[in-house]
């Protein structure tokens, strides 16, 4: 296999880059305090939420942009974005699926969502958000039925202001960040979901985004609260069309885990990851963080292969005895995208335990970092947590990076770390080529069994759906 | 079936082979002994068409193609075999996987729809069971933590498998204690057939007392300097290479 070979094929074709014509209300270009009062009241907010959003915004301005990431890209100008956008006919939200406009439902079955039998075949309630918007939430009613919560963000602060105002900012407050900070002020939408005391949510909860318009940010804002003893399994997925400009989405993801509670939360992110030269694809700085109570359990399943730039470390703060924290990662980087992902586990509470699994498999010219730090507090007394973080390269022009931060505040604490560094050989694809199977499909072979340990975390609907997303994502990445 | 025609071939510009001339026809064990550095692995590595094997001069018809046109895979799905001389591993795909594209290529080059899972099952375990090989090793990945005879094992197990035209076995009794060799020898022999023809590269004249060759060539200085019947082979135990090796200096 030649390097020439190799280089080859290492161009993808971006599946999800088409663009909907559909008639948008966007705002101008540019962020101020107007701005955030506009978003505000054009989703009616009362007066709680918009000063909630302007101490966000006030801070932001104080705030600068963290540089510690292993990422490279120009400055953004946040006065050449636009914070909201939203498709016209949606002024008055559809009451069911036959209102919402065609072109958005033809975009949503070009990506193969299931959003009306299908979704009952999967099993799966979806949540869409189209550029800002949450679009339409399927099952609400059958849902509520369980008690359980599954809507917009925006109707949730309407509907349920006791349970957002109790709980927004809770784990990831206003100032956590830059980017959290601009989240909070200018967040459009999103995904809440709330499970009663003991209840197991009857179906897989599922959330697509999709950024559409050009010039815009996509600043979506979920937030999950499992109640004592609840249970849930919540996915999101991701796409945007193909454009030349770098595109920001800067997300906040909250959870709430109480006593013996158990969320489980894997995405599947394919943003735009820009074309073979580096030219447009998405910027996607999110902060995810749950807090985790006594005996209850948070696993985060990520599947990451879009975005140019990705900055993203989905964390556990184990803050009661027993409780469990999980990381489960493949991120992939292809051509010239940047990922500094991993994970951060906080063991506060004792006998606190947390698995940190994380595959990072670099081909082209890309840079794939994994960074992660585990905690173990002052009290976090007889505390475990193991750690397995494996790359995996394929070609010779990439990048992969391990940083791992590990604190220990207590004598009893446990941490182990392994790392492993591989590179699909030559004598793999030989052997494989010999026995008739193209280098391609080998490839992606040689990567779904690295990816194994992952993948077997996902849900079982989207476990194959992933594999077939790094198929898509490498289509070219060796010959 | 295979007809190699003053084959000059060389590795980093490194000239290996030196005008190999090689006829075989179907149903024919050919045998190719030589000492290190003769060339032979090379060989097999130009027949498969690997990277980096550069042919400079000759030709190699194979059935009524031009072998040295077709890319490695088409050699492959075409029924030409090579069982490695040092196997792979290939973590976390499983034999299974591994086998099952690999069967499911060659039948599609053959027009032949996807083997169904239940018949290749039955096939993977029969095969499995020849070799003597536990039904465990379907699971696991691809060589993953094979001894050396279990990694040979599964190569033959691997031919038994994909029913090749063409099999080319590079130095598979290298590592292999007395039992294992059998073993491998009786995969083979299960497989001979009036349409399918075997290369056996061998540094030593005892797995040919398993699997009889009609002809034994010796390899020496990248040409073969020596060609006769399996007698060959036992003159060659007794004197050595080094009488042949003066011969072609």
């Amino acid at each position: 296999m030649s390097q020439e070979h190799i280089d080859k094929l290492i161009e993808s074709d971006y599946a999800a880059g088409f663009v909907t014509e559909v008639e948008s209300e966007t705002l101008p270009p540019g962020l101020n305090e107007d701005v955030v009062r506009f978003i505000s009241g054009k989703k009616n907010e009362p007066q709680w939420m918009l000063d909630w959003r302007l101490k966000a915004y006030r801070a932001w301005r104080e705030m600068t942009e963290p540089e510690w990431a292993h990422v490279d890209y120009p400055p953004i100008v946040f006065d050449e974005i636009s914070y909201y956008s939203a498709p016209k006919s949606m002024a008055d939200r559809p009451q069911s699926l036959d209102e919402v406009d065609p072109e958005l439902i033809a975009t949503y079955n070009k990506l193969g969502i299931p959003l009306h039998e299908q979704a009952a075949l999967a099993g799966v309630a979806v949540d869409v958000v189209f550029d800002s918007v949450s679009v339409v939430t399927t099952f609400k009613s059958k849902l509520l039925e369980s008690g359980v919560i599954f809507c917009s963000m925006s109707e949730a602060i309407k509907d349920y202001p006791e349970l957002v105002q109790k709980y927004l900012g809770s784990v990831v407050p206003q100032k956590d960040n830059f980017y959290a900070a601009l989240n909070s002020a200018v967040f459009s939408d999103g995904s809440f979901v709330y499970i009663p005391k003991g209840v197991r949510c009857p179906m897989e909860l599922s959330t697509y985004f999709r950024i559409n318009e050009s010039n815009t940010g996509q600043f979506e804002r979920t937030l999950i609260i499992a109640e004592e003893g609840s249970h849930v399994s919540y996915l999101e997925g991701c796409t945007a069309p193909m454009r030349d400009e770098n595109q920001l989405h800067a997300a906040v993801v909250e959870l709430v885990v109480l006593d013996n509670a158990q969320i489980k939360y894997s995405t599947v992110q394919n943003w735009y990851p820009g074309n073979a030269e580096g030219k447009g694809g998405i910027y996607n700085f999110v902060t995810k963080r749950g807090i985790v109570h006594k005996n209850a359990r948070l696993s985060w399943t990520q599947v990451e292969t879009g975005s140019a730039v990705t900055w993203k470390y989905p964390s556990c703060i184990l803050k009661g005895d027993n409780s469990v924290g999980e990381f489960y990662s493949v991120a992939l980087t292809n051509n010239y995208q940047q990922a500094d992902t991993g994970t951060k586990m906080i063991h506060i509470g004792k006998n606190t335990r947390s698995t940190i699994i994380s595959k990072g498999i670099s081909a082209g010219k890309s840079s794939n970092v994994y960074r992660g730090l585990v905690r173990m507090n002052p009290g976090a007394e007889g505390a475990r947590n193991f750690t397995q973080c494996d790359s995996l390269l394929i070609g010779d022009k990439c990048a992969a990076h391990t940083f791992p931060y590990i604190e220990s505040k207590h004598p009893t604490a446990v941490v182990e770390h392994e790392a492993t560094t591989s590179k699909v050989s030559d004598d793999q694809l030989y052997l494989c080529q010999q026995r008739g199977i193209d280098a391609e499909k080998a490839v992606s072979m040689i990567v779904n069994g690295f990816c194994k340990e992952v993948f077997k975390e996902l849900p079982m609907e989207f476990a194959v759906e992933a594999g077939k997303l790094l198929e898509v994502s490498l289509e070219g990445s060796v010959g | 079936m295979l007809a190699i025609n003053n084959l000059h071939a060389e590795v980093e510009e490194k000239q290996i082979l030196k005008g190999i001339n090689l006829d075989i026809k179907p149903g024919e064990v050919h045998a190719i002994m030589g000492p290190n550095g003769s060339g032979k692995s090379t060989l097999g590595h130009v027949l498969s068409g690997r990277e980096g094997y550069e042919v400079t001069q000759g030709s190699v018809q194979f059935g009524q193609k031009d072998l040295l046109e077709m890319s490695i895979e088409e050699r492959a799905r075409e029924g030409l075999f090579l069982a490695f001389q040092y196997p792979v591993e290939i973590p976390g795909v499983s034999n299974m996987e591994f086998l099952k594209a690999s069967v499911d290529a060659v039948r599609a080059h053959n027009e032949l729809p996807d083997l169904d899972a239940v018949s290749f099952m039955k096939k993977a375990r029969s095969v499995c069971k020849a070799v003597d090989l536990d039904q465990s090793f379907l699971k696991r990945g691809v060589n993953e933590g094979f001894s050396g005879g279990e990694k040979k094992r599964n190569e033959i197990m691997q031919m038994m498998l994909l029913e090749p035209r063409l099999a080319i076995l590079d130095e598979t009794d290298s590592g292999l204690d007395i039992d294992a060799l059998q073993v491998v020898a009786e995969g083979v022999n299960s497989l001979r057939s009036p349409d399918r023809s075997f290369i056996v590269i061998t540094h030593y004249q005892r797995l040919l007392d398993y699997i009889e060759p009609d002809f034994v060539h010796v390899l020496a200085g990248g040409k073969i300097v020596k060609s006769g019947d399996k007698s060959l082979a036992l003159e060659l135990e007794a004197k050595g290479y080094a009488w042949l090796a003066e011969e072609v200096v």
